[in-house]
Order: C-alpha cells, then sequence, then structure tokens
C-alpha cells in the first residue's frame, strides 16, 4: 500500500481519465472492479441493488478475484464481511436502508474490532411507512457506530469515494470501517458523465492490503472479538476515537494524493462561493449541486450567497467547517433525516455544536428536506435563502428547524 | 485422508488446543466436546463461535484459552462469519496467496441457543450456499450463559428460568425442534447426532465431516450441571443415560444415507433420564403424570420416525442387532 502511494504520489501529472456515461451504480461496480476486493458478500435491497448485479457480473466473468458470497440477509454479509475482514482480506459490501438497520450490530463489530471493510451505501430512508426513496435516515442511524462516513455529490464523487475509501479504511493509523454513501436514485440511477482511472492507475492506488493480524496466519494463531472487561473496554474505544480523529487527516492526504493522480482533488468539506458570502447553506449529498446551481443564479442577482459541502460526516471536519462559517449573518443547515425530539437534526446538531465549543455564534436555522424522497427543487432552496436574508436583516432568526416543501 | 488412530494413549500425548484455565463450570461437557473436536482437527483449524458460555469463559481479555486462530463477531452470525473466513481462504487459495497443500479445517462452536433459534438463518444460509466448514452444536437444551432460560432445544416439561414451574404452568409447553433433521433437509454432505460420552463415535463423525468438501453438522449434546440442576460429576453418564432412553439418538445422515449409530440394548424408560436432573423432577409428581406420558410418548415418536427413516433409506441399521458404539473408557 504505502509503494503504491509513493509512485502515485509521483506522478508527474493527473493519468489520463477515461470518459464514460455512467449510473452512480455502474461507477461504484466499476471502482469495485478496479479495487478487486478478496471477499463480496452482500444481499440485494434497492436502490443499491444495480451494484451488486453488475459486480456479479464481473464475477461470473472472471474480472475479479473476487469470492461473492450471495448471502441470506444483510446481517450476515456484514458478518461474513467481519469474518473475511478478519481472516485478512480485502471486504467489501454494498446495502441500502432496512438492509443497513438490519446490519446494525454488526456495525459496531466491525468498527470495534478494527476491521478495514468498505460499505457502498445507496441512501434510502427507513420503514414505515416502507418508501424505497432517498434521504439519510439510514446512514445517520449508523451515525455514531464507530465507522468513517463519506458522502458524494455526484456520479464521479461516489466512483473516486468508492476508490479512496478503501486507502483510508486500511490506514495504519486508522483501521476503521467506511461506509460510502450516495443518495439513492439522485446519483445511483442518474447517467452522467463521469471520468474513470484506467485499471492499472486505480490499481496501483488502491494498493495491496497487508493485514497486521491476520486470522488465517496458522503460526501465530490470534483471537479475535474476545469478551472485555470494564478494566479495558472504555480504553479500547478510546483507541477507536482516536483513529477516527485521525481519520481526518488521512481523508484530506488521500484526496490531495487522489487529486495530484487525477486532477480531483478532495479534502472534508468543500466551499463554494463562500469566502464573501454573507448567508450561506451547510449540506452533503446530491442536494449540492441543486444548491450551486441556486448560488450561483443568486450571485448573478449581486446576492453574496454561498455554501458548505460536508463530505466527510465521520470525522466531523469541526474546525474547517467553524473557520468556513465565522462571520457569516445567516446559516442555514438541511438535513435529510429526522432526530425525533432532538434539539436539530443530526448536521445540524454538528455544526451547532462545532461552532459553540469553539466560542462562535452564527446565527444558524436547521431545515429538514427530502424526506423520502421528496427532492428539493431550486425555488425550495432559494426560499430558504430568502428567509436567511430576512433574519438577517430583522435580527430574527424564527423556529431552529424548519420543513421544506412541506404541505402543513 | 486415513482414519487417525483413536486410542487414549495416543491421544493424551496430544496438545490441548483449548488450553486449560478456562472459566467454564465445573462438570461443563462443552470443554470435554471441543477437545475432541480440537484433537481430531488439529492445528491447522480456524475456529468461530457464537456468543455464548463457551465464547465467555475461553476468552477473557487479555488472556485466551485458544490455541488455534479463533473469532467471535455476534450471537446469531457464527455461521455467516465463517462463512466469510472460508471465502477469504478460497481467494487466497485461487490467487496464489495460500498454498494448497496446507488445507486449513473450519470449525463453529455454538450452542443451541445461537444454533437452534438466533442464528438459525444464518446456518440455513451458509449450508446452502456449500461453504467447507463444520458446525458442532453444543446442546444444553437451554440459554444456559444469560441464566437457564428455553430455547428450541429446551424438551417438553422443562422447567426453566422462562418456563418457571408454576400453579398454571409446569415446564415448557412444547416438545423440541427437531434441528438435526431439518439440517439434514437441507441435503447437507453429513449431519449427525453425537454424545462425548460415545468418544469415539464422536470423533469418527468429527473426522468424517471435516473431511467432506461442504458444509457438515454434528449436534451434541452437552450436559450442564448448573442448568440442568445436577451433580457437578454426573455430564458424562448424563449422555449415557440419554442414548439409552433414546431421549438423544446416536446417528448420522451421511450422503443422504441415514445410519443409527447407537442402539441401546434395552430402550430404557424417559422417567430414568427426567428423575436424576431437578429441571425435570417436577414431571415425576402425581398429578403431573399426564406430563410423563407425554414426554414419553414425545420419546418414543421420534425415536420411531428415526428408525423408520434409517431403515428407508438404505441404512442396515434398523435391525434390533444394529452395533452398540464404543464408549471407550
Amino acid at each position: 500500500m504505502a509503494v503504491a502511494a509513493v509512485k502515485a504520489r509521483g506522478s508527474p501529472r493527473p493519468a489520463e481519465g477515461i470518459a464514460a456515461s455512467l449510473s452512480g451504480s455502474l461507477a461504484v461496480a466499476e471502482a469495485m472492479r478496479q479495487t478487486n476486493p478478496d471477499v463480496v458478500a452482500a444481499y440485494p435491497i434497492t436502490p443499491s441493488t444495480i451494484m451488486v448485479e453488475k459486480f456479479s457480473e464481473f464475477v461470473a466473468n472472471g474480472q475479479v478475484d473476487t469470492e461473492f458470497v450471495a448471502v441470506e440477509s444483510e446481517h450476515s454479509a456484514m458478518s461474513a464481511c467481519i469474518g473475511a475482514a478478519a481472516a485478512g482480506a480485502r471486504a467489501q459490501t454494498v446495502t441500502s436502508s432496512q438492509g443497513l438497520a438490519y446490519m446494525w450490530e454488526a456495525l459496531y463489530v466491525a468498527s470495534g474490532t478494527r476491521l478495514p471493510i468498505v460499505l457502498h451505501c445507496a441512501n434510502r430512508t427507513l420503514s414505515a411507512p416502507i418508501n424505497i426513496h432517498c434521504d439519510h435516515s439510514d446512514t445517520m442511524g449508523a451515525r455514531d457506530s464507530g465507522w468513517v462516513q463519506l458522502y458524494a455529490e455526484n456520479t464521479q464523487e461516489a466512483y473516486d469515494n468508492a476508490l479512496m475509501a478503501v486507502r483510508i479504511a486500511e490506514h495504519p493509523e486508522v483501521m476503521l470501517p467506511v461506509l460510502h454513501s450516495q443518495d439513492g436514485y439522485t446519483i445511483t440511477h442518474s447517467v452522467e458523465r463521469v471520468e474513470l482511472l484506467p485499471d492499472d492507475v486505480a490499481r496501483q492506488f488502491v494498493g495491496e492490503y497487508r493485514p497486521r493480524y491476520p486470522l488465517l496466519d496458522l503460526k501465530a494463531p490470534v483471537t479475535v472479538g474476545p469478551i472485555v472487561s470494564p478494566t479495558y473496554y472504555f480504553e479500547m474505544k478510546r483507541q477507536a476515537v482516536e483513529a477516527m480523529e485521525r481519520a481526518a487527516e488521512v481523508i484530506h492526504n488521500i484526496g490531495q494524493e487522489f487529486g495530484r493522480m487525477s486532477g480531483r482533488y478532495y479534502g472534508l468539506s468543500e466551499e463554494y462561493r463562500l469566502e464573501d458570502a454573507e448567508v450561506a447553506l451547510v449540506l452533503l449529498g446530491a442536494t449540492v449541486g441543486t444548491a450551486r446551481v441556486v448560488v450561483d443564479q443568486l450571485r448573478s442577482q449581486g446576492m453574496r450567497a454561498g455554501l458548505l459541502k460536508v463530505r466527510s460526516f465521520r470525522p466531523f471536519p469541526g474546525d474547517e467547517v467553524v473557520q468556513a462559517l465565522a462571520g457569516k449573518a445567516a446559516v442555514a443547515v438541511l438535513d435529510r433525516s429526522l432526530a425525533y425530539g432532538a434539539a436539530g437534526n443530526p448536521l445540524f446538531q454538528d455544526v451547532c455544536s462545532a461552532l459553540y465549543v469553539r466560542g462562535m455564534h452564527v446565527p444558524l436555522v436547521n431545515y429538514v428536506y427530502g424526506i423520502g424522497g421528496r427532492e428539493a427543487m431550486p425555488n425550495d432552496l432559494l426560499q430558504v435563502f430568502k428567509e436567511l436574508y430576512r433574519a438577517a436583516d430583522s435580527g430574527q432568526a424564527g423556529p431552529a428547524v424548519r420543513y421544506l416543501a412541506l404541505r402543513e | 485422508m486415513s482414519p487417525m488412530k483413536l486410542n487414549l494413549k495416543e491421544l493424551s500425548r496430544q496438545e490441548d488446543l483449548l488450553a486449560p484455565g478456562h472459566r467454564l463450570c465445573p462438570g461443563c461437557i462443552e470443554p470435554v466436546a471441543v477437545r475432541q473436536v480440537l484433537q481430531v482437527a488439529g492445528p491447522n483449524t480456524v475456529v468461530a463461535t457464537a456468543t455464548g458460555c463457551l465464547e465467555v469463559s475461553t476468552t477473557a481479555y487479555p488472556y485466551t484459552s485458544w490455541r488455534v486462530p479463533w473469532v467471535h463477531s455476534l450471537f446469531e452470525n457464527a455461521a455467516a462469519t465463517i462463512s466469510g473466513v472460508e471465502a477469504a481462504y478460497k481467494t487466497f487459495l485461487r490467487t496464489g496467496r495460500w498454498k494448497e497443500d496446507q488445507p486449513i479445517n473450519f470449525v463453529v462452536f455454538g450452542g443451541d441457543g445461537g444454533t437452534y433459534d438466533i442464528g438459525l438463518q444464518a446456518l440455513s444460509g451458509a449450508i446452502e450456499r456449500g461453504h467447507r466448514f463444520l458446525y458442532v452444536c453444543l446442546n444444553n437444551e437451554a440459554y444456559m450463559n444469560t441464566g437457564i432460560q428455553r430455547s428450541s432445544a429446551s424438551p417438553l416439561g422443562t422447567w426453566t428460568t422462562t418456563t418457571p414451574v408454576g400453579t398454571r404452568m409446569t415446564g415448557k409447553p412444547q416438545p423440541r425442534k427437531d434441528l438435526t433433521r431439518i439440517v439434514a433437509a437441507h441435503g447437507v454432505p453429513y449431519a449427525a447426532q453425537a454424545s462425548p460420552h460415545l468418544w469415539k463415535d464422536f470423533m469418527r463423525k468429527v473426522e468424517k465431516a471435516l473431511g467432506t468438501d461442504g458444509p457438515t453438522f454434528i449436534n451434541v449434546l452437552a450436559p450442564c450441571p448448573r442448568g440442568w440442576r445436577t451433580p457437578d460429576d454426573l455430564g458424562i453418564q448424563l449422555g449415557r443415560v440419554a442414548t439409552e432412553t433414546c431421549v438423544w439418538p446416536i446417528y448420522e445422515v451421511d450422503q443422504g444415507v441415514w445410519k443409527l449409530n447407537h442402539r441401546p440394548r434395552e430402550k430404557r424408560p424417559v422417567v430414568e433420564w427426567l428423575k436424576v436432573q431437578g429441571r425435570f423432577l417436577h414431571l415425576l409428581r402425581p398429578e403431573n403424570r399426564h406430563l410423563l406420558e407425554l414426554c414419553q410418548a414425545e420419546v418414543d415418536r421420534s425415536w420411531t420416525s428415526l428408525q423408520a427413516a434409517c431403515g428407508a433409506s438404505g441404512g442396515a441399521q434398523g435391525t434390533p442387532e444394529a452395533p452398540r458404539a464404543a464408549e471407550g473408557a
């Protein structure tokens, strides 16, 4: 892995990309093919299914060395990934919604055992009522499970993140599983122009995985998953927290290395026309694309609007967020999931905490949007900016939590 | 693979792959069964264990009793976990990262809770997918690790802490699930029932299972002094009573052929099994006579059905002259 990293860093100029028209699902499947995981264990669930169908074709045609385990449930998918990763294999899975919820207890085992599994998630809301469309309830439900969480804005990022996720997870300073999210349908089923890396470049970037304590080393038998008493448990958890904190720098560095190789640079967050902005949105996922259009529209009318995209939700880039939002007249944090009865919804909570602990006050409001697949349209986001200006002008923020494009 | 020599002198010289000093209860038969399995499997073995007595008692961090690679992740997913381990091994073989001349045995230990109940789906899935592993169910007929709650392996009338004997209820109202037959119905190449007191029979079964390319299953009766309310030194003897009363028949289904491996000289009444265990004593009260009859009827029914299966599928063991498996010591 280290060798590959050095070589990639040494590349004189970005590799020639291969332009393709692909849906997010097919782009992620391509990244999986190039990664060539040792084991993929997955169970079909809409809207993630196409990724695993496509990957099955790669297996069937001998384009990968992967052992594909077509398990009987998502619980077993994550469990088989745990077994495979413990054995010393590079393991991946794909899921959505109820599938991720069904994996829930095993997610904690993966992170607690420090297994660098990569999970490609096509975001979908949770039952009931049953609904197959996008929101972030599924992955936000796994927010505190000890997994790194990356959110893609579009197909290109879904592909790029799928490759970077492997490097982040397996980095010796991290050794935590990575959940790689993309909005169901909006990204997974929309065909966009995407630039793929040539196979050899992608493979070199991902590199080889050298596990430190593989179960299959018969000469040095290890006990994986012992029972741990209160004497040691807390310290182990603290170590995982530290690994998550170290992941911030690793995500940044790997994003830069990826940029030198591909021309596409990534950090933990991304500012868009934010520096001189008076009002701003903070959000993650595919709606960032819509918000960019709205920001441009407002800018063309002379209004100083901007946005902050959060790419890495875990670890949360608190310093970057605070720096980016300092001095704004009013900011709206957009959440695509619900935290019932909480003081605000997941992204809002993190933004608030990040500001408060750094002694910073920025007028903030929280908008819930897109629940169960109700897409936020440009006019909806224009409405948010309008309300932000009103709050900034009047000095009255109004209700902290609001619902966008909802019949009330 | 030539059959291994099974004599006590040889076996006593082998290094124990489950080290002493574990925290299982005195008189627990689980470690006896585990040692018997590992003596056959040897050091080239990877073990997965479901959450349960065995797991919590052998891996109290920073210690471990396991001298072979061992993995535990959750209660209900041991079969899925070993699926992943075995899948990784297959990829390593295919890509030349593992030498073919050093095959690994994949062995799972789960209790009846982790196997009959919460882990049944994962087990069924792993069997259907055809992974190469031996699943050993250490069956002590209740959730002992959490303090003796009923499982679907608990027999009719069993007292447990969730089927207490009260004024309206007299222990578990339902007969147990016949898991070995359920596993056999998957069409596995090898499934069997065994008991550690018939150690040669059990170890031969382990050997046969490990020599099979595909999923294999052995359901082992593992007497539990704490949960069965029996003296600590009775475990092995209880296995004998269980087979002599036909409460726990010793048989195998090898490539679809059903075979009785042990036929009691004289089928003893079930009361002989019940009367030595605190968990069944209420069944001996005069007012519960009907329950006692039901217990006997249930044993008779399953014994008759098993004999029919053994007779019908060509296993020539349906006669009273069927051999008795050697008990050894």
